[in-house]
């Protein structure tokens, strides 16, 4: 393999997910040359696996619905340390987001009065999620899909970036490479939307895609960028546990929002325990540790879950209403959720922090790029509610693209790039296929994820977090001998050797953050420091790279107004 | 229910464009396994560079449609306990589609036909008031994952490779789905009758059969959609009425 293509283009976005769908769709609308690269195939990407709904405060079904409503609800959910000014641009622009999608021919659910229907969902004070049964992310992607395709943006489905290309500072492309032939390829771009989505394939029990391998946090960090909240990570109560094949997919939180009940071993309401107000709709963060306890403390299912029972309701409305989750339980463990309990568990699920940026124009602090969606950070605090991601996604999804798009009409156009670097990048890609390094990357990506679980999961302490630290390094080292074989078409081996990468600088990522934050907050739980911490409720972690190792950083999070405060009321600590 | 570890034999398709063998492998599968897992196992146990496509593993995303015992079929939705016992299970690459190696290949034909298709054209004056009843047999369309099976079962592109002249049971349910979106007012028929070709299917239901998502594409999008046409184009007294009055 030798040589290269070169493209150009004023904004490339990395990802096709919403956030990178709808991004491209702002910047072809204001007239940048644009182009989309993902790893999948078109329409692929892990937001057609959301679930439960858009947030948005349409009020259609509750008219006591706001902005305000929504703005408040989502702070709480995150405990306070979301960047506030995109938990109000967020709460006041999702209504129009989802407006904006429907006339581009996405078919939301209806009300008795043909409008957009809106059900209720965990930590919304109002019904708010406007959905399509129980598979919106599907409608969402299929739906931007079209819009994609009626633009006519440049598309480079099944390619890899593997490096941000970096100028004095400056973002002026990227590089990777396309998986069908292995072939390597340079983006000379004047702005670059990192929309790639999450980290969950670092844990072994996930509901995410095999996408989700840390890609864009990585790439940031390696850039120079700082990245944020990375200690942060959701786990959402309701996984499945079993067949092992599917163990960590999602049960969508919409089972609970039509009436679905929690109940452990000996069949009782344990949610009433640890939240008596909400119950089964408490934030998720609350739910997953208490099943984790109930689990715990010898209350499990046979296959170590609890009971998520919804066969009080009609089986017609069940149906109707949840049909994916009905053919999930039917065809993978052949449970009929109209008459049996689902046997569920915490699933790693979202990563709350992600890349630092700018709250109105999502752009990073690396100029010339941008990054919406889960590889941002900001908008979900410590934790993030249901619905609040596909409204992220569109809402500063869109920003980012208009925001790139101007910034892409201001700058000259990069004409080439260092050409010693883009061998070195080169040489680097293939790297792997050096016939000495004989470490299975199937093997190390497994450890990785089962130390992650172990050290770096739901619960967590100070002892563990310095132990994973130290065996991340061993992970790395053996890492340098991770290696692939046969050629460079579509090689599962080599892309997986390459992701590992991304992966373990992650990894690194997190697990030092989490040790930094003393004190347990929303998704972050400490057995050593078991309570909230006032101070550290003002206050941010910050990991950018500093002579090739990570460096750490406290930011104080940017004061609300007098005005902006009342909306939030006395929860405020 | 049986817990025991058991051996599978499976045949995998190996080699490129098309050209290559099948390769025996046996790995211990426990219940409750699907085909995915037990390729993923394999690929990572025995032969890393296996060219396999896969995203979610949840049967959502309908990137991992292979050729199991012959059959389209979405690796991650194929349980193994559901295949014949005692019998090597065979897996390869989708059929109707050119081979780029081992089993995945080249659906970007799919995507060059769908960009044929005029988007959502809503009418300028609505309301966006829409009935649940006007739109459930829309929605059923929307279900559609794109994982190509039909594509790949239906006969006019399989056996007959009529990709130039015929757009595949997917893209009538797209167009399905547009043409009966209670809002769409973009001119469809003339284009659902001669460029994608719909008068080649003759309604076999193979593409039913092998749907995934269980949409009934021949019933509910593909007949109705000849019914129509029949209607504008086929009816003797229209045709006689605009004979007189010189109107298409």
């Amino acid at each position: 393999m030798s040589g290269y293509e070169v493209f150009n283009f004023d904004v490339l976005v990395i990802g096709s997910g919403g956030a990178g769908l709808r991004a491209a769709i702002a910047a072809k609308e204001s007239g940048a040359k644009t182009a989309i690269v993902c790893k999948s195939l078109f329409g692929k990407a892990h937001t057609i696996m959301a679930e439960g709904g858009i947030a948005a405060s349409l009020a259609h079904v509750d008219a006591g619905d706001s902005w305000q409503a929504h703005f408040k609800d989502t702070l709480f959910g995150g405990k306070y340390v979301n960047d506030w000014r995109m938990v109000m641009i967020h709460a006041k622009e999702s209504p129009e987001a989802v407006r904006e999608l429907e006339r581009w021919g996405a078919i939301f659910d209806r009300t008795q009065d043909g409008r957009i229907l809106q059900r209720a969902f965990g930590g919304h004070t109002y019904p708010r999620l406007c959905h399509v049964g129980d598979r919106t992310g599907l409608e969402m992607i299929r739906t931007l899909q079209d819009r994609t395709v009626a633009l006519d943006i440049d598309l480079f489905t099944e390619c890899m970036i593997t490096r941000m290309l970096v100028q004095d500072g400056v973002i002026v492309g990227a590089f990777g490479f396309c998986k069908d032939t292995g072939k390597a390829v340079v983006f000379m771009a004047k702005t670059v939307i990192l929309a790639t989505g999450g980290i969950g394939r670092i844990w072994r029990i996930t509901s995410n895609s095999w996408d989700g391998t840390a890609d864009g946090q990585a790439l940031a960090y390696e850039a120079g960028a700082e990245l944020k909240d990375m200690e942060f990570v959701q786990f959402h109560p309701t996984g499945m546990v079993w067949p092992p094949g599917v163990k960590g997919l999602l049960v969508t939180e919409a089972v609970r929002g039509e009436g679905g009940i929690l109940k452990n071993k000996l069949g009782e309401r344990f949610m009433k325990k640890y939240d008596p107000k909400s119950m089964d709709l408490s934030t998720r963060d609350v739910i997953a540790r208490a099943i984790n306890k109930e689990v715990k403390e010898g209350r499990g299912t046979e296959h170590g879950g609890v009971f998520l029972d919804i066969s009080h309701k009609p089986a017609a409305y069940i149906k109707s209403k949840l049909p994916s989750m009905y053919q999930q339980f039917m065809e993978f463990a052949d449970i009929d959720i109209t008459k049996q309990p689902m046997e569920v568990g915490p699933t790693c699920h979202y990563a709350m922090g992600g890349v630092k940026v700018h709250p109105e124009t999502q752009e990073s602090t690396v100029r010339g790029m941008f990054a919406a969606g889960e590889v941002a950070a900001g908008l979900h605090g410590g934790n993030r509610l249901g619905g609040n991601s596909l409204s992220d996604l569109l809402v500063f999804g869109k920003r980012a693209g208009y925001a790139a798009a101007e910034y892409a009409a201001r700058v000259k156009k990069f004409e080439s790039f260092d050409k010693e670097k883009l061998n070195m990048y080169q040489d680097e890609l293939i790297a792997p296929f050096n016939g000495a390094r004989n470490e299975n990357p199937a093997l190390l990506h497994a450890d990785l994820q089962e130390l992650m679980e172990a050290h770096v999961g739901i619960i967590r302490n100070g002892d563990k977090l310095k132990e994973a630290s130290q065996m991340l390094t061993a992970l790395k080292n053996r890492y340098a001998r991770a290696g692939a074989i046969g050629d460079t078409r579509y090689n599962f081996g080599w892309h997986l050797c390459l992701s590992l990468k991304f992966m373990l600088t992650v990894a690194q990522i997190t697990t030092l953050a989490a040790f930094e934050r003393k004190e347990s907050r929303s998704s972050h739980t400490r057995e050593d420091f078991p309570d909230s911490d006032p101070e550290w409720s003002k206050k941010s972690i910050i990991i950018r790279k500093n002579n090739e190792a990570p460096e750490l950083s406290i930011e104080l999070l940017p004061a609300m107004p007098q005005d902006i405060r009342k909306l939030v009321g006395d929860d405020l600590r | 229910m049986n817990r025991e570890k058991q051996e599978a034999v499976f045949l995998i398709f190996r080699g490129s464009q098309g050209k290559g063998e099948y390769c025996e492998y046996r790995i211990e599968v426990v219940d409750g396994m699907v085909v995915l897992d037990a390729i993923l196992d394999i690929q990572a146990r025995y032969t890393q560079d296996l060219g396999v496509r896969c995203n979610c593993s949840a049967g959502k995303c309908g990137s991992c449609t292979v050729e199991i015992n012959g059959m389209p079929k979405l690796m991650c939705k194929t349980r193994i306990n559901d295949m014949p016992a005692n019998q090597p299970i065979k897996v390869g690459p989708l059929k109707a589609f050119p081979g780029i190696k081992d089993l995945v290949t080249d659906v970007s034909w799919n995507y060059e036909v769908n960009k044929k298709i005029a988007s959502f054209a809503p009418d300028e004056k609505t309301d966006w008031r829409m009935h649940q009843f006007d739109v459930d047999r829309v929605q059923e369309f929307r279900k559609c994952i794109e994982c190509f099976s039909c594509q790949d079962i239906c006969h006019v592109i399989r056996t007959h490779d009529k990709k130039d002249k015929y757009f595949g049971p997917r893209f009538f349910v797209r167009l399905a789905g547009l043409a009966m979106h209670p809002l769409d007012k973009a001119p469809r028929m003339q284009f659902i009758k001669d460029s994608a070709g719909i008068g080649l299917c003759n309604v076999t239901h193979c593409c039913t059969d092998v749907c995934p998502e269980k949409i009934k594409i021949t019933d509910n999008a593909i007949i109705p959609l000849k019914e129509r046409l029949a209607d504008l184009f086929y009816d003797p007294l229209l045709i006689v009425i605009r004979k007189i009055f010189k109107r298409r």
